[in-house]
Parts: structure tokens; C-alpha cells; sequence
């Protein structure tokens, strides 16, 4: 289901928009990670914002924030791509991304720049990768000094809560 | 090309309600079938279709109109008669036409081979050469050997020719056509050549409707009103500051920009009112395919169908209605053979009726069939093991029938295709819970069943009471607040006991089931010398749920959660306070679900049974813009107004002459610790208050904003908001109001009393 939207919604952006944007990534780093969201899915980038509490969510759901008047769900990347909790001192960052018509921020701990990866290749996923990794990584972009993860931000938001029961499902 | 899209999606909103009047249109023809006028107007409708099409080259949308209207034409005429086929191929290709537009609208063009014209069309042309249907010679020629042959490309040439004409003409300069004599491809205003009178007259009627509105679009409609929640949410960030501010001009300015704000809100509100019978129009379709698949006899009667409520829930309770139609058609009206035999007409009676009820819009869907056997839902529930015999033992006979709306249940003896798979009633139940409604079901086995569906007026803005618990507020919607109830010490420890761990509190003699909110948020059970229980309702469950913090009540604007969170039945939405901050919004039965309180035993009679006895008349006032305050309508001796010019002083006291004395005046703003705002007009209105004593001599004059009515209740006061003039708050018509100790106020006055 997760997989046909977004493979849809892969075609219907690179086909609406121009080869370059395409490529274009906007990037961040999620402990010692580097992950890129295609531009034109990212809304905005904002400093770590007042946040309430959903208590009984999943424990990815950070809170909620207003972003102008309009409530957005706040997803920890640490928490749900299994990766250990972010310092206390160290303040998150919102990447605020559009999945599926509603608006989604992820929680980040550090932005980096926009960058064009044209002629670049995607390649798959590494397999060995913890398996959190894995599902929300559309393929992945070796850089000369890093190596780009691209995010599914579809899959990366995918966080349902279902309430009494062992943990969500990831 | 851009121009196109424009006329297109003009073209389309323009057919989407020519084809949904044409439905009742055709529906209505079939009972009258010698309508000369329908036929006209459904002639017209699809004529204008076809002719529109032509003009923007959707060939296969034209081609199908085009054996329509031929058909059409010959009925209209009197060269054809309307039989039960030919309704159903008019029908058919009505719902083609549909789909044909609903292909347009998502590709702009009609050539998707998903929708098959064909066959329809193929139908269609069987019965223009039908002879029985008495076709002249050009039916003949029209339908040629297609009958035999139902393919597209014959079909295509056969009906290409006339149109071939008018096609090219369309790409000339506009005025042309005017010039043709019969098909102009244009739109509206040619129709009225065609189609000589009636259409005249149409044209006229339509022209009034065009002159007093404008066709606006939803999405604008739905970004004002978020913008007005927004003006809404900063007014009363505003206010909050306001009330504390010594600045004279801001207070009054914000109190303007409040009560702007408030009509602003409410005409905002009010555009996106729209008539039930939006959602009505489409069951007289339903109801005739039902019962000719079915072979039931129905008459569909509709009432108030100009009731109005929002959009968006609207939309919300398309399908639950229709849902319940088809349930009535299903299991409660019974075939033709089956009435008569039990007495009754053939024909069946389907009612639906749609009225105002307190705030809320009330559906009514009654059928006069066989009723639903409260033993039977018994037997069955039992049997697919909804509930157990000690919990069925304990039901009395509206609860029982209640069974039907549970998960899993389902009362058809045969699983049919329109109803009665076991996924209804529940489903219906939910998607009427989510936009807040309830929705219950009587019955008398053998008269027949009547579902009434309660509908809040509309979903943005909701009065709610904010609770704060673990540092964080939530907004609890005032719909679901039975009262407030705060014990302390002695109290506490003898009205709440823990059965089994469960803690349950007596409440006039009466135990109600506790939920603490701190554990339904998946924290601990607090340890508290205090207690304050909101007293929740929701359906037929009624329960306490604990909490650590009354705010206060406001005005919330319900905005939605994200996917995420979906799961969790505890939250019906989220909301954003004064400060900025996001709040949620507690969803009553969801919680009352999860922390496993099920319908309460007693029945909710009880509550005006006990009322009866303990019942007080309130004058209910308006104080401090908005609050609430009542007063025993027992102490008041009478209602005045006052110019402000007569307000005089003695001492610290404000006094007017009144009756040949002297009558001070307290401000009740000011003695129960609210800002006043009672002289805000040229007036100011006074509640003359006489302890026993007989003429002005001891009485008190209490200025308050306005007095709001008179009510009689049986008051369940709590101790929260007790403070100095206050004896505690009460829920009065949905809304918590302050109570007045008038002895502490009347004492202010420096008279004695």
C-alpha cells in the first residue's frame, strides 16, 4: 500500500517537474547519518518549535506544533529509524515535508545545504542496513564525501498509533 | 488552452447539476410518464450537453447524448411512450454521462477506454428501432442495422453525420452559430430555441437565482473559515491580555474587534450552510433501483429538506444516510404480497425528515415495514457472541435494539448485496460519532422502524471546557459536559470507593464509574486530598473522568490531527489556544472506550425523574461580556433599565432613585471578581432584588450586561469556580454559569439587608 503511493507520488513529482529539481536534495544529519528529502517535497525548515505532548502515541510522535494556525505532527527520525536518543543539550530541528496532502515535520538534529546530485546515480539500499534504515530509504546517492540517503518522506511519516497494544508498528 | 479549461470546468459544474436534477427528473417521469414538461427538461438538459460537448470535441460524450436525445425527443413528441426499459436505458446512460465527465474532469479529455460507451448506446438504439416503440422512417435510418451489431464504430457512424455539421461551425468565430437554425453547438442560452416555452420561463426563474448569488468556490469557502478561526483563536489571545490592561482604548477597541469578530464568525459559518436535500436528491434514484431490485412497492416522502447544516458534514453523513435508506428498503419494508397479507397497503412508506432540534439537526428516517424484533436481535447478538446472557439479562429494550450498531452484528437471514453484511450499522454508528452526532433506533415490530440521526450544526467552532492534566490542557467539547463536581476531604472519602479497583463515585445515589485522566493518558492514578470530576456523557455512557484542573470554558476552533495519530480513539481533533499553543481535544466516547466504562444501567429518564422534585426557576444574566451568572428567579422582584445619566452617588455607593427611594446599586461584574462591562450602552439593565420586605425599603438594584432568559432546571452545583459572590458553577442549557450568592453580593451594596 505504503510502497504504491509512494512510487506514485515519485513519478507524479519527477514527472511534473523539471529533471534538475529532481535531483535536487535538501539535506540533514540524524545522529551520524546523512539523509537527503527531494526539494520539492519540503515545505519549510524551521528552528525547534513549542511542541504538546500526544500522550499514547507512538513514541516517534514527538508532539504537536502550530505552524501558522495549522496543527502539524511531529516525527523524531531518531526514534523511528531506531537510532539511539538524541543528547539531551542537543536541540532538534523541524524539516517540515508534504506526505500525502497533510503536513508532517520531521525532527532532525542538524540541516545541511541543498545540493544537486545530477549525474549521480541512485543506487539501492545497502541490505545490510538495520531494517528501520532500510524501509524509509528510497535508494542511496554516494557522494565523493559522503553518502546521501535518500528518505521516503511518505514512509518516513508512516507512523500509525494503534493505542493498548505492544509498541506501534514501525 | 487555458481558456478551454475554463469553459471545461464551467461545462462541468454546469452538467454535474443538470445531471442531478435530471435524475429526479427521470425518476419523477417514471410515475407521470405523460409529463410533457419533465420530458422538455430533460430534453434540454441533455441537449445541452451534447451541443457543449460537440463544441469541445469530446466525441464519445456527444455521440451518447446524441441517441439520447434522439430517443428523448421521440418521447417528448409523442412518438414513444415511456416504458420501465426505456426509463432504465435513459438512466444508464445518465450514469455513463457521469462517468464520461468525471473522466473529463481528471484528464480533460473523454477518450479513456474505462468507461464504455458502447453498449449503452448500443441499448439505447435497440429501442429507437424497436418497432413496437412506433418509429417513423428516421428512426429507421438512424438505427439501421446497429441493433444487430453493437459495435462503436457503426454506432459512430450513424450518429456522426447530423453532428458534423455543427462541429466545424464551432471553430468559427462564436456569433456564427447563432445563425444555424436548429443544433447550435452552444451552450445555455440556445436551449431556449430549441425547447420552445417552458424554457422561456426557466430562463427567467434561473436569471433571479443567478442575480441573488454567486457561485463561490468550496475551497475559498474553507480558507475563510480558517482564517476566521484564526481571527477568532488572536481575538482571544487578545481579550486575555486586555482584561489586565489599564489602557481604556485597548479594552474598548478589543472589545469591538470582538464582537466584529464573533458576527464575522458566525456569516463566515453561515456561507457554508447548505441544505440537506443536497444530499437528499440523490435518494429518490436510490430508492427507485432499490425496490425494483428488491420488488418492494415504496413511496419515498421527504420533509424539510431545506434544513440546513455544514458543509463538510454534510458530506460526512452522505453515506450513513444513505446507508440507512437501504437498511429501511432491505430489512424494513416488506415485498407487496408480505404487507397485504399483514393488512397493510402494498405500497410501503419510506418518510425521511430533517428539522432543528437545540442546536443540533435532526434526521429522521422512518419506514412503516416490519419492524426490527427486539428478541430476535437478542437471539443473534447472543449467538455471534456480541454480548452475554448476564449482559443481555441487564438490558432493557431500546439497549437491546442498541445491539444492532455493534461491530459484527447482523440481523439478515440472507447475505444480500445492499445491506446486511455485518460491516453496517456499525460503520454508520461510527461515521456518525466522528463528527459528533449519535444516532438511536425505535422500533415496533409489525408498524415499522424509526433511525434518528442527531447532526451538530456545524464542526469548526465548538464551546468546550478547558482541563489541564500533567502540565498540558485539553479541551473537553461542552456537548458532552453533564456538570462539574469537586470533593474534598470527608467527602471525597465517602462518596468515591474503589470497586475491584475500579473507583466509582456516588453521585446523588447513583454510582458512576471513574476515569482518571492521568491514567487514560497512560500516566499513574494521582494521590490527591482533592477531587474534581467532570461528569460526561456520551450516548447512553455516563461517566466521571478525573481531573487535575478546570480552566475555563472558550470557544475552540476543531482542527484536524494528523494520520499519525488516527489511532487513538482518546482525540477528536486539537485546537490552538490563546498562547499560541496547540491543545487536544478529548474525544468522550473514545475515552470512555478505552478505559473500558460501558452504557450506564440506569436509563437516561432517571435524570429528569430525579430532576422533578429538586427543580429551581434561574434567571440566567450576562455578565463581564459572556459569562454566564444565574440568580434564584425567587429573589427577583423585578427587571429596569436605567439611563446611565440617572446612576448617582451616596458614599462609595452607585444609587438611582427608584419608586420614591433611594435604590443602591451593585455592580455583579465587579462583586463575583469579573471585569464589568454592564455600561456599555446609553442603559444599563438592573435586577431589583427585595429581600421578603414589602416596598423599596431594604432593596438592591444589581447591574448586570443583559438578562439572557429564565430557565428551569434542577441545579447540580458544584463547588468549582467558588469564589467571593459565588456559591459555585452549574451546567445551565449546555453552559457552565456562574451561581450568585446574593447575600455576599447584596452585602456589598452597604444595605442591609
Amino acid at each position: 500500500m505504503s510502497t504504491m503511493t509512494s512510487a506514485s507520488a515519485a513519478t507524479a513529482a519527477s514527472g511534473g517537474t523539471s529533471a534538475r529539481t529532481a535531483e535536487q536534495y535538501c539535506t540533514f544529519r540524524v545522529a551520524d547519518l546523512f539523509f537527503g528529502v527531494a526539494v520539492d517535497e519540503v515545505q519549510e525548515v524551521l528552528r525547534h518549535q513549542p511542541m504538546t505532548p500526544v500522550p499514547r502515541a507512538d513514541r516517534a510522535v514527538t508532539g504537536l506544533i502550530n505552524l501558522r494556525g495549522q496543527i502539524v505532527t511531529a516525527v523524531d527520525l531518531r526514534v523511528r529509524l531506531g537510532l539511539p536518543d538524541r543528547d539531551a543539550g542537543l536541540v532538534p530541528m523541524n524539516v517540515i515535508v508534504r506526505s500525502r496532502g497533510e503536513v508532517v515535520s520531521l525532527l532532525v538534529d542538524d540541516i545541511g545545504d541543498v545540493i544537486d546530485t545530477a549525474g549521480i546515480d541512485a543506487q539501492p539500499a545497502p541490505s545490510n542496513m538495520p531494517r528501520e534504515v532500510q524501509d524509509v530509504v528510497r535508494g542511496v546517492r554516494p557522494l565523493p564525501d559522503a553518502i546521501l540517503l535518500v528518505l521516503d518522506a511518505d514512509r518516513a511519516v508512516d507512523v500509525t498509533t494503534t493505542p493498548d497494544t505492544n509498541g506501534g508498528t514501525p | 488552452m487555458d481558456d478551454d479549461a475554463e469553459i471545461i470546468a464551467e461545462f462541468l459544474v454546469e452538467s454535474h447539476e443538470n445531471l442531478d436534477q435530471l435524475d429526479r427528473d427521470l425518476v419523477e417521469l417514471e410515475r407521470q410518464p405523460d409529463s410533457r414538461e419533465r420530458l422538455s427538461s430533460i430534453f434540454r438538459t441533455i441537449h445541452t450537453i451534447k451541443g457543449t460537448s460537440g463544441f469541445l470535441a469530446f466525441n464519445r460524450l456527444e455521440q451518447l447524448t446524441h441517441v439520447g436525445e434522439t430517443l428523448l425527443s421521440r418521447l417528448r413528441d409523442g412518438e414513444a411512450v415511456m416504458t420501465p426499459p426505456i426509463a432504465e436505458a435513459l438512466l444508464a446512460m445518465v450514469d455513463t454521462v457521469r462517468a464520461l465527465l468525471d473522466v473529463i474532469e481528471r484528464t480533460s479529455s473523454d477518450v479513456d477506454p474505462a468507461v464504455d460507451v458502447a453498449p449503452v448506446v448500443a441499448v439505447l438504439e435497440a429501442l429507437l428501432s424497436d418497432p413496437s416503440a412506433d418509429s417513423s422512417a428516421s428512426g429507421g435510418t438512424t438505427a439501421g442495422g446497429v441493433a444487430e451489431e453493437p459495435d462503436v464504430s457503426p454506432a459512430d457512424s450513424s450518429t456522426t453525420p447530423p453532428e458534423r455539421f455543427p462541429v466545424p461551425a464551432a471553430e468559427v468565430p462564436v456569433e456564427v452559430p447563432v445563425e444555424v437554425p436548429v443544433e447550435p453547438p452552444v451552450g445555455v442560452r440556445m436551449e431556449a430555441e430549441a425547447a420552445p416555452e417552458p424554457a422561456q420561463w426557466d430562463g427567467v426563474e434561473r436569471r433571479a437565482v443567478v442575480d441573488s448569488s454567486v457561485r463561490v468556490d468550496v475551497d475559498l469557502l474553507d480558507d475563510l473559515v480558517d482564517l476566521v478561526g484564526e481571527l477568532v483563536l488572536t481575538r482571544n489571545q487578545l481579550l486575555q491580555r486586555s482584561l489586565t490592561s489599564d489602557d481604556f482604548e485597548l479594552v474598548r477597541a478589543s472589545q469591538r474587534l470582538d464582537l466584529v469578530a464573533s458576527e464575522l464568525q458566525e456569516s463566515v459559518m453561515k456561507t457554508r450552510m447548505q441544505p440537506i436535500g443536497q444530499v437528499w436528491s440523490k435518494l429518490p434514484r436510490v430508492v427507485r433501483d432499490l425496490s425494483h431490485q428488491l420488488g418492494r412497492e415504496v413511496e419515498l416522502v421527504m420533509d424539510g429538506h431545506e434544513t440546513e447544516l455544514d458543509r463538510s458534514l454534510l458530506e460526512a453523513v452522505k453515506d450513513p444516510l444513505t446507508h440507512l435508506v437501504r437498511n429501511s428498503l432491505d430489512h424494513g419494508i416488506e415485498p407487496p404480497e408480505v404487507r397485504v397479507a399483514a393488512g397493510k397497503p402494498p405500497k410501503g412508506t419510506l418518510s425521511l425528515r430533517a428539522y432543528h432540534e437545540s442546536g443540533q439537526v435532526v434526521v429522521e428516517i422512518a419506514d412503516d415495514g416490519k419492524g426490527i424484533d427486539a428478541d430476535r436481535v437478542a437471539a443473534v447478538a447472543l449467538e455471534r457472541g456480541v454480548v452475554t446472557r448476564d449482559q443481555l439479562s441487564r438490558m432493557d429494550g431500546r439497549e437491546v435494539l442498541g445491539l444492532i450498531f455493534r461491530p459484527g452484528f447482523s440481523t439478515a437471514a440472507a447475505v444480500s448485496n445492499i445491506s446486511g453484511r455485518g460491516v453496517g450499522m456499525d460503520v454508520v454508528r461510527t461515521n456518525i460519532e466522528r463528527i459528533g452526532g449519535s444516532v438511536d433506533v425505535t422500533s415496533e415490530v409489525g408498524r415499522g422502524t424509526v433511525t434518528r440521526v442527531r447532526i451538530p450544526l456545524t464542526l469548526a467552532i465548538i464551546p468546550a471546557l478547558v482541563v489541564g492534566e500533567g502540565g498540558e490542557r485539553y479541551a473537553i467539547p461542552q456537548a458532552n459536559l453533564v456538570e462539574l463536581v469537586r470533593l474534598e476531604g470527608d467527602d471525597l472519602r465517602r462518596q468515591v470507593e474503589d470497586l475491584a479497583g475500579a473507583p466509582v463515585l456516588r453521585l446523588r445515589g447513583k454510582l458512576l464509574p471513574l476515569v482518571s485522566l492521568a491514567e487514560a493518558l497512560g500516566g499513574g492514578r494521582p494521590d490527591e486530598e482533592a477531587l474534581t470530576v467532570v461528569v460526561l456523557q456520551s450516548d447512553d455512557v455516563r461517566f466521571g473522568l478525573c481531573i487535575s484542573e478546570v480552566h475555563d470554558t472558550q470557544e475552540i476552533v476543531v482542527k484536524p490531527i494528523g494520520r499519525q495519530l488516527k489511532g487513538l480513539a482518546m482525540y477528536a481533533g486539537a485546537t490552538i489556544m490563546g498562547d499560541g499553543r496547540v491543545a487536544l481535544i478529548l474525544d468522550v466516547a473514545g475515552i470512555a472506550a478505552t478505559a473500558g466504562v460501558g452504557a450506564v444501567q440506569a436509563d437516561p429518564a432517571d435524570l429528569r425523574v430525579t430532576s422533578a422534585d429538586d427543580r429551581t426557576a434561574l434567571l440566567v444574566l450576562e455578565v463581564a461580556d459572556g459569562r454566564r451568572a444565574a440568580l434564584p428567579l425567587a429573589a427577583v422582584a423585578r427587571l429596569e433599565e436605567f439611563d446611565r445619566d440617572r446612576i448617582e452617588r451616596s458614599g462609595m455607593t452607585e444609587v438611582v432613585q427608584y419608586r420614591d427611594g433611594i435604590l443602591p446599586l451593585v455592580r455583579l461584574a465587579t462583586a463575583i471578581g469579573l471585569p464589568d462591562t454592564s455600561d456599555r450602552t446609553g442603559q444599563v439593565s438592573v435586577v431589583v432584588h427585595e429581600p421578603g420586605s414589602v416596598g423599596a425599603v431594604g432593596a438592591v438594584g444589581i447591574v448586570i450586561d443583559q438578562v439572557l432568559d429564565v430557565v428551569e432546571v434542577a441545579v447540580s452545583a458544584s463547588q468549582v469556580g467558588r469564589r467571593t459572590g459565588v456559591t459555585g458553577s452549574a451546567v445551565v442549557q449546555d453552559r457552565v454559569t456562574d451561581l450568585v450568592d446574593l447575600d455576599a453580593v447584596v452585602a456589598r451594596s452597604g444595605a442591609t439587608a
